[in-house]
């Protein structure tokens, strides 16, 4: 029993360890600047942990193969040294493990998440909402028009509550349920909820960000390929969340400007 | 021979006087005996029993669930009948199956992960351990589990309101949660039921962690000092410390959470909120004020659920074994590290959550260094076998698989 016990603990851990080893199910491609420090995080995480669990898992598996009763008598042992290998393992290994991860991966969070957004980045403004994601931009005047919630209405597409008539700068303002954005250029986008939590989440430029309503938050990134990704919401939001999604289009520079001409003219 | 010295006397007097406080008299009548009794071996099993209810209608959920995931256009034969509203001709609307998940969620964490391991086991076998007569107090142990039992009750409750049982997830983010029934089907009176149960539950477990401590503090027998406690004795009572104060964090934000939605007030709803084309007449409030309370006390909540587990396999390996648990002193020390740490790390269910982010490295690092001790409780267990001569019996390779786990 004992040792049918151990066979199946090592096959378990073999099996799962190839499973993430072969990396059957990965990640999507990265298609950000910094989202190579993200990979890279997460391999380095997955490998130490990875290491830790097959050696002890394997050593669960030898103990109980080798100290199951034989009925021969044979005297019980303690563990040489007694509880303090175990703690100095777990301080040394683990804590170097920990010192080394948080180090890299500070600088991985800060690069996203506490550095200034590039001064000339194309700001975006993004709203979420039940069930759909909105883009503005801010136009010709480069400036964003002032929102007020009390005029949103959907059925007429002022999604955003936006007041052409009595505020200049809102009549420039370009609406889009689809993210457009040029390729290798920095990108800012603010965030804000009109009505419960949402949130952004582009798998493959590694970022995420909940949408919180009451507050504005900054999401800065640049994307490297041109390509059409999907836009999920992962914040529960309500039935229709399951649902809840926009496309990203990655567009060369001089697409791009003729998207945001052709939507100028459209608005 | 019987010891006679005056010392002893003193102390047999001292014993029996505080055992004819405890002591109740036998229960008579079928009530006393099973329904309301005050023994603490009857509410531990009233407890299991509550879990297992529990856990026998979270796995029909989850079934459902399941079956939608695998089948998501087809019909569930019967659910036609049975939610004509959310299931029209047998097939799952979106609602429900949100509304299934919470409430999966919801009576898996509460009424069987934080009962059964902590007030259904621990009820039954702790006063044993200690060498007492019963709970320090009876009474309030009994309390305890009707309350959590008339939180389940109101907590199902929501199955059969018109609108159905909230779909805000077991973690009922706001202002989801808290707006009300504009924000979705569910989040009217099913949303209130389950914030009123959840409130009723906190206090049926805090009445039954201040019976833990009372009871570990006060009630062991001679010579048991607390360093000869057994482990599951410590656990219990490094969980109900746990428990006090999380539960305390839990209990207030769900009254918060029920003025938002009843009195009209704003804790967790800031202003400017447009929700079913509705302007909302609130200002104010803020949504992570309701994530901080919450996930304050959900990271202890899963140490409350796991550290009765932890004290219970180190308390049967070793009979198994044929040996003791190695370092013993080693293994307290970290649990209560564990239980320390387990208060410092709440942020990290709220990295992405738009605090601030500096707060996300803050959080991560004793995130990290928690994994010390429990690497340290697990290498312990392993090196336990090294050694022994271990009887695989079915309570042996339970606790052997719980090793592989962790």
């Amino acid at each position: 029993m004992g040792k049918l016990f151990a066979v199946i603990v090592a096959v378990i851990t073999v099996i799962s360890a190839t499973i993430f080893m072969t990396r059957i199910w990965w990640l999507p491609t990265d298609i950000s600047v910094l989202g190579v420090g993200i990979d890279r995080q997460m391999s380095e995480t997955m490998i130490s942990a990875g290491v830790l669990f097959v050696v002890s898992q394997l050593v669960l598996a030898l103990f109980v193969w080798q100290y199951g009763d034989r009925g021969d008598g044979r005297p019980i042992k303690i563990f040489p040294g007694g509880a303090a290998p175990m703690v100095l393992f777990a301080t040394i290994l683990v804590g170097a493990e920990i010192v080394v991860l948080s180090l890299v991966g500070t600088k991985v969070w800060a690069g996203i998440f506490l550095s200034a957004p590039d001064p000339k980045a194309l700001r975006i403004d993004v709203q979420a909402e039940q069930f759909a994601f909105y883009f503005r931009y801010p136009g010709r005047d480069g400036k964003f028009g002032t929102l007020h919630p009390d005029l949103i209405d959907d059925g007429n597409n002022n999604f955003f509550g936006l007041d052409p008539a009595n505020d200049t700068t809102a009549r420039d303002d370009i609406v889009s349920a689809s993210l457009a954005i040029p390729v290798n250029q920095p990108i800012l986008l603010t965030l804000h909820a009109k009505d419960v939590g949402h949130a952004f989440y582009v798998p493959e430029l590694r970022i995420q960000q909940d949408f919180v309503p009451g507050l504005v938050i900054p999401l800065h990134f640049t994307a490297t390929k041109v390509v059409k990704k999907e836009i999920v919401c992962t914040q529960l939001c309500g039935l229709g969340h399951y649902n809840m999604r926009a496309y990203m289009e990655v567009m060369p520079e001089n697409q791009f400007v003729q998207w945001m001409e052709d939507q100028a003219a459209q608005q | 021979m019987r010891d006679t010295s005056a010392q002893s006397a003193a102390y047999r007097r001292e014993t029996s006087e505080k055992v004819a406080l405890l002591k109740h008299a036998p229960p008579e009548g079928f009530l006393r005996k099973y329904v309301f009794s005050l023994d603490h071996k009857v509410i531990g099993k009233q407890y299991l029993d509550l879990a297992l209810a529990a856990v026998v209608t979270g796995m029909v959920l989850s079934w459902l669930m399941r079956f939608h995931l695998a089948f998501p256009n087809a019909a569930v034969p019967g659910l036609g009948k049975l939610a004509p509203n959310a299931a029209a001709g047998g097939i799952m609307t979106p609602e429900l199956y949100l509304s299934l998940m919470t409430m999966h969620g919801t009576l898996m964490v509460f009424f069987v992960l934080t009962t059964a391991p902590f007030a259904g086991f621990g009820n039954f076998v702790l006063p044993i351990q200690v060498g007492a007569e019963d709970m320090a107090f009876p009474r309030f142990n009994m309390m305890s589990f009707w309350v959590t039992f008339l939180a389940f009750m109101v907590l199902i409750a929501a199955f059969f309101v018109p609108e159905g049982p909230p779909l805000s997830g077991w973690t009922a983010y706001a202002p989801l949660s808290a707006l009300g029934k504009d924000a979705g089907p569910g989040q009217g009176t099913g949303q209130t039921l389950w914030a009123v149960s959840i409130a009723l539950f906190c206090v049926g477990q805090l009445l039954g962690a201040l019976n833990f401590i009372a009871t570990t503090l006060d009630l062991r027998t001679k010579g048991m000092t607390l360093s000869r406690m057994p482990f599951s004795t410590w656990a219990w009572f490094i969980t109900s410390v746990i428990g006090l104060i999380a539960f305390s964090v839990l209990l207030p934000a769900c009254v918060l959470l029920l003025l938002d939605r009843l009195a009209g007030t704003s804790f967790f709803i800031p202003a400017g909120l447009v929700v079913s084309d509705k302007l909302q007449p609130h200002a104010g409030g803020s949504p992570l004020l309701w994530q901080h309370l919450f996930w304050f006390f959900g990271h202890p909540e899963v140490y409350i659920a796991i550290l009765p587990g932890f004290g219970i396999i180190s308390h049967i390996l070793p009979v198994f074994a044929r040996k003791p648990l190695l370092g013993p002193k080693v293994f307290l020390a970290c649990l209560i590290a564990i239980a320390f740490l387990s208060y410092t790390v709440w942020g990290h269910h709220m990295f992405l959550s738009g605090m601030n982010p500096l707060s996300a490295t803050l959080f991560s690092v004793p995130t990290l260094i928690i994994t010390i001790p429990a690497t340290i409780v697990t290498l312990l267990w392993i090196g336990t076998l090294y050694g022994a001569r271990l009887r695989f019996t079915t309570a042996a390779c339970s606790v052997l698989d719980s090793y592989r786990c962790s």
